[in-house]
């Protein structure tokens, strides 16, 4: 622990040796890469509508197969990664920068502020969120940016407990005490040595958290209270995968199968940057 | 002990409360009156079906007023189907949501449970790593898609089983039970897994073997009370797990339960039957995280000392 460089080699080499997680971390890139650039990749457009030609099952022409509407479904799945894995990513910052300033306030400060905003984590924890976010949806209409806002007011409370418990810990070693009896401002304690030390597990359970968030939306999407059209994440693909599966199964298959398979990759690369970062962290 | 589960219980009334008013509050924020969706109709019909639905009151005259009946278990009339009320809708649904939930949550703790703990007893033998990757597709999958896929496969690839409708048909029941439990099923085997290892390792574990009782006996007499309090803890949020689950569950399935009605409210924009669910679920779940709380305190002497 005593040099930041050698415990991220470590980790690092420590992650490579894990051939799941590596699986993983490779899987999502690839997703990454195609997602970013869907516009040039994919062989027709999203939304190119072709009542002609109908739902057709997957050919040379047509990698996956087209939709009732005869848009091609691989096309659609690789702009529905763009929606999905942003709302992943959105809305797990979101709920880093809650979680993360919350647990690190409330672990530094200790004492009456600890006790009040744990409090509040702990009340707000046995709330029914998924609700909530519905009803959010209702009210205020089905806006892709409440979405990403409401998700990830959810998901902050794991983040702030886990910043929490960490700075408690952090902030009774030697050196942070010998740091403040040098006059260190609270400003640069935070920066220069809380901060780095707690980055390996905020950067695990971010990963963690990937997954949640992404099924979370696509939960509400499936239910028609998500993302709608013309905009396609995953959820909605499924949704309407289900409602023609019994002629076109592959309408629900294939997406089925890139959101579990994106979900695996993300859980097992997780995973692994846990093993790797710290062995001592459980797995639940 | 008593003491501890009556401070629980005092936190968890106002917070129904604040859950209640905060509901209450929110969909009235909502733009446009509940009847705006409408027809244009004569200004006078407008104000008659405000004055009946006591909304022509200050808003905190309606709030009063919907607290009072609320205490008294009256959630108010449906705004989309005149002459029902919420109360009425939520005892119709919640009966069939019930069953369902019980047949999946006990699916999930038979087979979860065998599972964790022969992968923990059997630890690093194929014992342990086939149940334990089948858990991680089960968490991987959502339910909105094994659902569909079970359909596909057992309803209209084999035709051995009906594909929608509760009570109706022979069977009928066993595809949602099935696709609610899963998750969970996938949850508690790992869990289970997790707190069989830890206690395993323990001391006391240790000792009872060395007076020699048969290894089964170790098992069932000493380490599962242990083992399964990851279980039981888990049991209280699992349930509003199930809630959103059964919407998923109940809208592919087409079974008449609260979720599908739930659903539905927020897709027709039924404001007090969302209001009134809402508070319903809400409230549920928090007493169930409480039960489960006071269970794992019952269960773990530690805790039991700490508190």
């Amino acid at each position: 622990m005593s040099q930041d460089s050698s415990l991220w080699s470590d980790a690092w080499r420590r992650l490579l040796a894990n051939k799941a997680a590596l699986a993983g971390g490779i899987i999502l890139l690839v997703l990454i890469f195609l997602a970013i650039f869907a516009p040039w990749i994919a062989p027709h457009s999203y939304a190119y509508q072709n009542l002609e030609l109908g739902a057709q099952p997957p050919s040379v022409d047509f990698l996956l197969g087209t939709d009732t509407l005869g848009r091609d479904l691989f096309s659609r799945i690789l702009y529905g990664a763009r929606v999905s894995l942003l709302v992943g990513f959105v809305a797990t910052g979101v709920a880093l920068v809650i979680g993360v300033s919350w647990g690190i306030i409330a672990g530094y400060f200790g004492g009456r502020v600890d006790s009040v905003m744990m409090r509040i984590v702990d009340v707000l924890y046995g709330l029914p969120f998924i609700i909530f976010i519905i009803l959010l949806m209702v009210i205020f209409g089905r806006n892709i940016w409440l979405l990403f806002a409401a998700i990830g007011a959810v998901e902050w409370l794991t983040m702030a407990r886990i910043v929490r418990g960490q700075v408690l810990t952090i902030k009774n070693q030697e050196y942070v005490l010998a740091a403040k009896a040098m006059g260190v401002t609270n400003m640069q304690m935070f920066r220069k040595h809380i901060f780095p030390n707690i980055l390996g597990p905020i950067a695990v359970y971010a990963t963690l958290t990937i997954p949640q968030v992404m099924l979370l939306e696509a939960f509400l999407s499936f239910l028609g209270l998500g993302i709608q059209p013309p905009m396609s994440s995953w959820g909605t693909l499924i949704r309407y995968g289900v409602e023609s599966m019994e002629e076109y199964s592959w309408l629900l298959i294939y997406p089925g199968l890139t959101f579990t398979i994106t979900l695996f990759a993300l859980n097992f690369f997780g995973d692994g940057l846990r093993d790797a970062l710290d062995p001592k962290i459980s797995s639940d | 002990m008593l003491q501890v589960i009556l401070k629980r219980i005092a936190i968890a009334i106002p917070v129904i409360l604040v859950v209640a008013s905060l509901t209450f509050f929110l969909v009235r924020m909502a733009p446009g009156g509940p009847f705006d969706a409408e027809k244009v109709v004569p200004p006078q019909v407008m104000k008659n079906l405000n004055a009946v639905y006591n909304l022509d009151a200050p808003l905190i005259i309606q709030y009063r007023d919907y607290m009072f009946n609320l205490i008294q278990g009256d959630f108010g009339p449906s705004f989309r189907y005149p002459g029902r009320s919420v109360t009425e809708m939520i005892f119709t649904g919640l009966p069939v949501t019930f069953e369902l939930a019980f047949y999946a949550i006990i699916i999930a703790m038979i087979i979860g449970s065998l599972a964790g703990v022969t992968a923990a007893v059997k630890r690093n033998t194929l014992l342990d790593y086939i149940p334990m990757t089948i858990a991680m597709i089960g968490i991987c999958m959502p339910t909105f898609l094994l659902g569909p896929l079970l359909v596909l496969y057992f309803g209209i690839h084999l035709e051995v089983l009906p594909v929608s409708g509760w009570d109706s048909l022979a069977g009928d029941k066993i595809l949602p039970s099935v696709t609610l439990g899963a998750a969970y099923a996938a949850y508690i085997a790992r869990l289970s897994r997790g707190g069989m290892l830890e206690t395993l390792s323990q001391d006391y574990i240790r000792t009872a073997r060395a007076k020699g009782l048969p290894e089964y006996k170790v098992i069932i007499n000493h380490a599962l009370q242990g083992g399964l309090v990851p279980v039981v803890s888990f049991l209280g949020p699992a349930v509003a797990g199930l809630i959103g689950g059964s919407f998923v569950v109940e809208t592919i399935f087409q079974i008449p339960g609260l979720g599908r009605f739930y659903v539905e409210a927020a897709f027709n924009r039924d404001y007090t039957m969302i209001l009134g669910t809402t508070i319903f679920f809400s409230t549920l779940i928090i007493f169930f995280n409480l039960l489960s709380d006071i269970a794992v305190l019952l269960m773990n002497p530690r805790a039991r000392s700490e508190a």
